[in-house]
């Protein structure tokens, strides 16, 4: 068997591309009617594929202006009780959350390991340390609730104008269900280089806050694997404040846990920098993987490209991808463009994919989005088999070379591998 | 040399009103190095017998016998059909996503060979065959099929036929929906492979048009689920000029041609 390399996709079908990320120099729109658009802060468009109805689809949602109008508090009150139809919670089965949105958050919570690199610093510090809240603010409410619970945060700090000596992996071990709190605040110093791995795994009822700071001219890479046991419940809020000229590159690969909810948010607040957000997931039967991500352009020049992929088998396999991008009046210059893709290889999965990009100045390089859901059914395999292909390297084949493009983003071998063996066992696991 | 034998064949469908019968006793030879061009207006069932030998599993075969070289080919598997060595080129290829071309064509290329291809000898290959069939170099790097236009697809599916070297090749309507030029490309492409000697040819085409450029040694036409009249190349010539009516007055309502 060939199980090679080179499994690039293409994107053919570049919807809503507003300028070209190449063209040289900045393009007008006039009032935004057209190209600007603002892709329904409501909803209504969500692209909804699968062929179950979701529950919450009838309700009506409470809309929002604008995703930069986001209600951003430290403090749970401010946050009212979850109803489950917030804009940002209407895809979420919250009577699956096992209590994080109602419960004190009182459980001892998973074991954090720091290992790897030599020449960082990690700490484990008080809530009263100066750098909580040193680049998040919550944005919802059980994000408000684990940061008034939790008492202490692990900090993992890349000194100034250091290049880490080896990745760092900080490894998550759930051992109980008591619904915790966790903080964690990754710090990259001035023109550092690091790469950092979240290595989420063991059961788990988790509400989490990972702060992340990019420092002017610093290379960051954090990579957050949810291998979750099949039971878990996770919400977690990744926010990022990207500092000048720097380079944050951002991974999430979701493969187990029953409740997964994962909002990362880049925040530009100065010029130069560029971002690329990645994610991957992989739902089986059952499963509720949810990403909603935000990018935020509030600064001159910076460069931000988001793709997530996923695939989805299984009865009630459910993934969610909400993908904001805020261009804001001060962005000239910014230059954007977010993909998501989805892959059903089974019927009764259901995928929601919903691109949101709004543009408040035209003076931009370039803003774009593109979401495509593509089911591999039987004549697919049957096109491959008639070429000799088993059903089995038919699947794999179309999945791999479907996944693989976010994998190699990785850039950490040994994990890359490992990931790939993961995404293999779960089509395995499929009941074909 | 090579035989492929379909004796008798009834094939039928499900559809909503239970099951439906297509092919009605379907009688065909087919040795190593012959070309045979079956005709017939839209309806006639002649995709049901293509997709048939390659194993769809829409089709039920009700009764009678498909052997190569005396194997049953109805007891294999679609994969196992194609390692035995039919090749069908489909009317209607499939984009299929997340697989480009490259590794398509060399996942399968080493799943009918049993060993994965010379490296260097497979590139070139594949880069000398798609230029013969004026592919662009950069369709390696697509997903197979997606995005191709309904000429693309079908030269793809001659560019495998090349590669692939099959024993026998069932060509499901490669002609229609090409333009001239294109029709001459594929054509071409077709007989580069024929004319090796090694392989059979079975031609399914809606169309006369594609017979000026690959001549069969025996023509059949096919008519409601049956070969309705055989013959030599001159038959062909006749259905140029008369067309399917005078196999139609018999009154099965299909469209014709
Ligand atoms: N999925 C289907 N459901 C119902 N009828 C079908 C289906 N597929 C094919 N048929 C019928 O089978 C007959 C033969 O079709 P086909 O083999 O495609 O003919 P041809 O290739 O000669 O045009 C036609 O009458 C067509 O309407
Ligand atoms: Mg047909």
């Amino acid at each position: 068997m060939a199980e090679t390399t080179q499994l690039t996709p293409e994107l053919t079908d570049e919807k809503a591309r507003i300028g070209s990320p190449s063209s040289p120099e900045k393009i007008a729109i006039d009032g935004f009617t057209e190209e600007g658009e603002n892709l329904s802060p409501t909803n209504t468009g969500a692209e909804q594929h699968g062929l179950k109805k979701h529950s919450h689809g009838d309700d009506p949602v409470v809309p929002e202006a604008s995703r930069g109008e986001r209600l951003k508090s430290y403090k749970l009150a401010d946050f009212p009780p979850l109803t489950g139809r917030e804009e940002d919670w209407r895809f979420t089965p919250i009577k699956r959350l096992r209590g994080l949105h109602t419960d004190a958050l009182t459980g001892s919570g998973p074991e954090v390991t720091v290992s790897g690199a030599s020449n960082i610093l990690v700490e484990t510090v008080e809530r009263t340390d100066p750098r909580f809240g040193s680049a998040a603010i919550p944005e919802d409410r059980v994000a408000a609730a684990a940061w008034e619970a939790v008492t202490q945060a692990t900090v993992v700090t890349i000194p100034d104008e250091t290049e880490a000596d080896c990745d760092v992996t900080i490894s998550i071990n759930g051992t109980d269900e008591a619904p915790a709190a966790q903080h964690l605040i990754i710090s990259a110093g001035k023109f550092s280089k690091a790469v950092v791995v979240l290595d989420h795994h063991g059961k788990t009822t988790l509400a989490q806050n990972i702060e992340i700071v990019v420092g002017d001219g610093a290379q960051l890479t954090v990579v957050s694997v949810q291998e979750w046991d099949d039971d878990a419940v996770h919400a977690s809020s990744q926010q990022a404040k990207i500092g000048r000229d720097a380079r944050f590159k951002h991974v999430v690969v979701t493969l187990g846990g029953d409740l997964v909810r994962l909002t990362p948010s880049s925040f530009f607040t100065a010029p130069g920098s560029e971002v690329e957000m990645y994610g991957l997931y992989f739902a089986d039967a059952g499963q509720h993987l949810e990403q909603r991500l935000l990018v935020d352009h509030a600064v001159p020049n910076c460069k931000s490209r988001v793709t997530y992929k996923g695939a989805l088998q299984g009865q009630d396999a459910h993934t969610v991808w909400v993908g904001d991008v805020l261009i804001r009046k001060e962005a000239e210059g910014t230059d954007t463009y977010e993909t998501n893709r989805n892959l059903l290889l089974t019927d009764g999965t259901r995928s929601d994919s919903v691109p949101n990009l709004e543009i408040e100045t035209g003076l931009i390089e370039g803003a774009g989005h593109a979401s495509a859901t593509g089911r591999f059914d039987d004549e697919h395999l049957f096109y491959l088999m008639a070429r000799g292909i088993d059903e089995k390297t038919a699947r794999r084949l179309v999945v791999r070379g479907f996944l693989n493009e976010v994998i190699q983003q990785i850039k950490v071998p040994v994990l890359e591998e490992r990931l790939t063996e993961a995404v293999e066992r779960e089509l395995a696991a499929g009941n074909y | 040399m090579s035989t492929l034998e379909i004796k008798d064949l009834h094939v039928s469908i499900e559809t909503e009103q239970g099951a439906k019968p297509i092919l009605k006793g379907v009688s065909l030879t087919i040795n190593t190095g012959e070309s045979h061009a079956i005709m017939g207006p839209n309806g006639s069932g002649k995709s049901t017998l293509a997709s048939t030998i390659a194993g769809h599993p829409r089709y039920t075969v009700d009764s009678g016998s498909i052997t190569l070289d005396g194997e049953d080919v109805l007891e294999m598997s679609v994969d196992e059909r194609a390692r035995a060595g039919l090749f069908l080129a489909m009317q209607y290829p499939v984009e299929v996503p997340g697989v480009t071309m490259t590794n398509f064509l060399r996942t399968a290329k080493t799943a009918l060979d049993g060993q994965a291809p010379s490296l260097r000898h497979w590139t070139k290959d594949v880069k000398e065959a798609m230029s013969q069939l004026r592919i662009d170099a950069d369709f390696a790097q697509r997903n197979v099929n997606e995005g191709f236009s309904g000429g693309e697809k079908k030269r793809v599916e001659i560019l495998q036929l090349e590669l692939f070297k099959p024993k026998f090749a069932i060509l499901d309507e490669t002609d229609s929906g090409l333009d001239v030029d294109a029709l001459k490309v594929v054509s071409e492409g077709v007989n580069r492979e024929h004319s090796k000697g090694n392989m059979g040819t079975l031609l399914i085409t809606h169309y006369t048009r594609i017979l000026r450029y690959i001549k069969p040694d025996f023509v059949h036409v096919f008519v409601d689920g049956r070969i309705a009249e055989e013959g030599g190349p001159e038959l062909a010539d006749r259905l140029e000029e008369e067309g399917y009516d005078r196999f139609l007055v018999a009154g099965t309502a299909t469209a014709g041609a």
